[in-house]
């Protein structure tokens, strides 16, 4: 580069700082996994716990510098998320021990936690800080190094989230480092470290092109798929009280959890009271003028539009050229539930379909079919009081969760179920990845087994008492000099084998 | 057959002779006697790569100047980018090169005002002697016995007689030596009001890194104001992070006059190294700023490496790791001497700069020949055979620390075996 084509322009090459950095940030976070396994239970409840609160505490401005940041949801309901995910979390593992020794005696097995290391945690733009919450508390629960991959969108909040609870961790005793964050994310920088060999695990969380980065990276990945959840209220079940929950769930953050409704699919012989009931809940029932708009303004040549991701329902129906006044959540009812309909498929935003379905054979048939073009291995719900078809929908379904008479954003994700209160929901091999369930700490955590012989004459050890971070020290007895020739020193080892066999001789020779 | 382009060797033997012959027939031959057959080819990171092809962690890194690791990825690409552009540059003019690096040097350097640079740490000391020559118009230098400054006409005129005898090159009457962690003796030296300055490493280095007592250096410090003296921090092997702060002397909490840094500040790359001088020392500079001159002192492409190096130390991430790395064998150790203390007896530490020291005189020649065959080069205090320079680099990862113990824990029985066969 002799030549430069502008007075202004670099006028010599020099290396991506950004990538340095970070590359610098993971040696950072090695180190502190490997001090973090060191410490014991009492240490990382703790950490755990005043880092929990530390989040706590900040859960009301994280949630307006998230809205303000990334123009998406609803503070208040950001602010219910990041408590949810912080004490919350807490207090829903609380009694679950992830750091001391399992012992089986049936088995005659040992299991000895074994963190994964430095988790590299990708955070969509969709739910930033819960997810920074979340991820952040899974694996110190686990004694895991985090390194913290903000979404460019929300690269200042989560920045911000990730130094404040770093600085609890630290004042709690946390070794340096165990929550890093790359302040500066770009695709290129992120494609090249979650492929780095000193990352342990990438948990990926967001939209399907990273999670598929995930997976390509060559380091072991749990990823999530997009979701896309079909809600079927059927003839048996109380209209207002899913009406209500519908409602809830859709309005939730503005339909920002990948778990949302996205299409209702309704009894013919209960719709018009159902829609009575929806209206009542303060939802608006959309004409078919309306809904051509709404699909003028959602949905573009390259899908859907992301400018219109969490925003309320009024500035949607305002957008679209119609009003909506103090609507919680648009209804569209559409004639087609196949994949060709945009409307059927995933919305992170207040906007819900609506069909009708004869019965549940058709009703499974048009889930199965909107689920064709995404939400595989995600979610679905059902409101019912039967159980024949709960059972025969979930098991009919592409979907890994099925959640019955309860809002599907907060019940699939886990906080209106006993499913594991989550921000990272698998979707199984259906929807592409590794991971089944919702993520929870166990997924973070792999055990070492120490496994007796079977035979009964064989008796299983007492460890009952033994603290594997704390052993007493072995008896030490005084050092014998011991010749290790190094392997390639061909020299010495003649040497030594000459000495040996001059002094057999010299034996031979006396004798 | 060793093919490298320019020129090829059959094998490692050929190359023995070859050295023996043109280059430097005594060292050739030191090395060979010591058991360490050590010709370094390839090298990457904190490891060397003999002909052989053996590898060996390095914890010698050539008194620091490796400090960042060999042919650090981003250093090589700093300078394949400068190489486009730059060359040695005209040392008469002004340049970017120098002037960004200069200030970059200020401003981490407090109560400093000019940098000027040389190609080596010795040169960089005749910069720092004749610059507190100027400024005080005395002739008289102190050094520390056993201190180590380079082999350059001032000087190694400061050092141990090993390296000045040999040459007619010690100058008795200018150069004035006491005994280190003395500070009658440093009294004595300067009191008579006709020193130039003391010169002192912050720790020294080749004397096996003795630890300057609780108040030693503020002492010197005190007698150098007390007596006209200018204070010169000779930081070649303690500076750059290596000693828990950018500076060795930060640590100690004294205000040096002129400080010197070299090794570590090429990235290991390009040679560079510099005079950091207050505003009394670089009065010169003023009048006659031509009257040190050198071609190759602060060559463009010297200068960019080093501006590199620079923002490199003052990541949060680098200061981190070097933190970790000092922490890391500050344990490690504890538990060597508990596993070996019938011949380990000690270690001296400040940050990465550390000294292990033996049972036997010259101990850490035989510790070091056992590293050796255990896959780690690590060097004997050359003026203090007892100790073994131990100078792990500040970006070391965990898992290489952890490696390195354990390759020293495995050597302690070769290292008994030898200094038992030593005593007999």
């Amino acid at each position: 580069m002799t030549a430069h084509p502008h007075p202004d322009a670099p006028r010599i090459a020099v290396p991506d700082a950004a990538y340095e950095r970070a590359s610098l940030k993971i040696e950072r976070s090695r180190w502190a996994a490997a001090g973090f396994g060191r410490l014991g239970r009492d240490q990382v409840a703790r950490i755990v716990r005043d880092v929990a609160e530390a989040a706590h505490a900040h859960a009301r401005r994280f949630a307006e510098e998230a809205v303000r940041e990334t123009g998406m949801g609803v503070v208040a309901h950001k602010i219910i998320k990041n408590e949810a995910c912080s004490k919350g979390l807490v207090a829903q593992y609380a009694a679950e021990d992830f750091i001391g020794p399992r012992i089986d005696h049936a088995r005659k097995i040992v299991e000895l936690p074994r963190p994964a290391g430095v988790i590299f945690a990708l955070i969509p733009v969709t739910n930033p800080v819960a997810t920074v919450y979340f991820k952040t508390l899974l694996c110190l629960m686990t004694r895991n190094a985090v390194i913290l991959s903000p979404h460019p969108q929300a690269r200042q909040v989560c920045t911000e989230a990730a130094r404040v609870l770093a600085e609890a961790a630290r004042a709690a005793g946390a070794p340096d480092g165990v929550i890093e964050v790359i302040e500066e994310p770009t695709i290129p920088l992120i494609e090249r470290l979650i492929g780095d060999e000193r990352v342990d695990l990438v948990v990926a969380t967001g939209g399907p092109a990273v999670v598929k980065a995930a997976y390509r990276s060559g380091n072991p990945a749990l990823g999530v798929g997009p979701g896309n959840a079909p809600v079927l209220v059927d003839d048996s079940a109380d209209l207002k009280a899913a009406a209500g929950r519908i409602v809830a769930s859709k309005s939730f953050d503005n339909s920002i959890l990948c778990t949302n409704e996205s299409v209702l699919l309704a009894f013919t012989t209960i719709a018009d009271a159902l829609l009575d009931e929806l209206r009542a809940h303060g939802a608006h029932i959309c004409t078919a003028d309306e809904r051509e708009k709404l699909r003028g303004v959602l949905f573009g040549e390259a899908g859907f539009n992301p400018a219109m991701i969490g925003k309320d329902a009024e500035v949607i129906a305002r957008a679209a050229g119609f009003a909506a006044p103090g609507a919680k959540i648009l209804v569209v009812p559409v004639d087609l539930v196949q994949p060709e309909e945009s409307f059927v498929r995933e919305k992170l935003c207040p906007v819900l379909g609506f069909a009708r379905v004869a019965g549940l054979d058709q009703a499974i048939a048009a889930a199965r079919s909107m689920m064709r073009h995404a939400g595989r291995g995600h979610s679905a719900a059902i409101h019912t009081r039967r159980e024949v078809h709960a059972l025969a929908f979930a098991g009919a379904l592409p979907a890994l969760r099925v959640v019955v008479n309860t809002g599907c954003s907060l019940g699939s994700a886990g906080y209106e179920t006993h499913l594991g209160p989550s921000m990272t929901i698998g979707t199984g091999f259906a929807g592409g990845s590794s991971l089944t369930e919702n993520l929870t700490p166990h997924h973070l955590v792999q055990y070492v087994r120490l496994a007796y012989n079977k035979e009964a004459a064989e008796v299983f050890g007492n460890f009952e008492g033994l603290d594997p971070l704390n052993l007493p020290r072995p008896e030490r007895s005084r050092p014998v000099p011991v010749p290790v020739p190094a392997a390639d020193d061909a020299d010495a080892v003649r040497r030594e084998l000459r000495r040996i066999i001059l002094e057999e001789l010299k034996a031979i020779m006396a004798a | 057959m060793f093919d490298y382009g320019l020129f090829r060797f059959r094998d490692k033997q050929d190359l023995f002779e070859k050295s023996i012959r043109y280059w430097n027939p005594d060292k050739t031959r030191f090395w060979l006697n010591a058991g360490i057959d050590l010709v370094i080819d390839r090298r990457e990171g904190y490891c060397l790569y003999d002909m052989s092809g053996r590898r060996l962690i390095d914890l010698h890194l050539n008194g620091g100047t490796y400090n960042l690791g060999h042919r650090h990825p981003e250093l090589v690409e700093t300078l394949k980018g400068a190489l486009d552009y730059f060359d040695i540059g005209n040392h008469w003019f002004p340049s970017v090169a120098r002037a960004a690096l200069s200030e970059v040097l200020i401003e981490s350097t407090p109560g400093m005002a000019y940098a000027v640079f040389a190609p080596g740490g010795a040169e960089a000391v005749d910069i720092a002697i004749k610059s507190a020559r100027y400024a005080t118009k005395r002739r008289k230098i102190v050094s520390i016995i056993k201190g180590y400054h380079g082999h350059s006409g001032l000087s190694v005129a400061t050092g141990d007689d090993r390296f000045t005898k040999i040459f007619l090159a010690d100058q008795p009457e200018h150069f004035v030596q006491v005994p280190f962690n003395d500070i009658a003796a440093m009294e004595r030296a300067l009191s008579g009001g006709d020193v130039a300055a003391l010169i002192m490493e912050t720790i020294p280095a080749t004397y096996g890194f003795p630890m300057p007592k609780e108040g030693y250096l503020q002492a010197c410090k005190a007698l150098c104001e007390k007596y006209g003296a200018l204070y010169i921090a000779d930081e070649v092997q303690t500076g750059m992070m290596r000693t828990g702060a950018l500076w060795g002397w930060m640590t100690y909490g004294i205000q040096p006059d002129i400080m010197v840094t070299a090794k570590g500040l090429s990235g290991g790359l390009y040679p560079i190294s510099a005079a950091i001088l207050n505003e009394r020392a670089g009065g010169w500079l003023h009048e006659d700023g031509a009257a040190h001159i050198s071609t190759s002192g602060g060559a463009e492409l010297g200068c960019i490496v080093a501006h590199k190096v620079m923002e490199m130390l003052h990541r949060p991430e680098t200061i981190a790791n070097a933190r970790a790395v000092a922490d890391f064998f500050r344990e490690g150790m504890a538990e060597m001497i508990a596993r070996h203390g019938d011949i380990m007896t000690g270690v001296r530490q400040r940050g990465v700069v550390m000294g292990l020291e033996f049972d036997h005189p010259e101990g850490a020649v035989f510790v070091s020949r056992a590293l050796y065959e255990h896959g780690v080069w690590a060097i004997f205090s050359s003026l203090d055979k007892r100790v073994l320079q131990w100078k792990p680099g500040i970006l070391l990862s965990h898992a290489m620390c952890q490696e390195i113990l354990d390759r020293f824990d495995a050597a302690m029985p070769r290292a008994r075996q030898l200094l038992r066969e030593a005593r007999r």
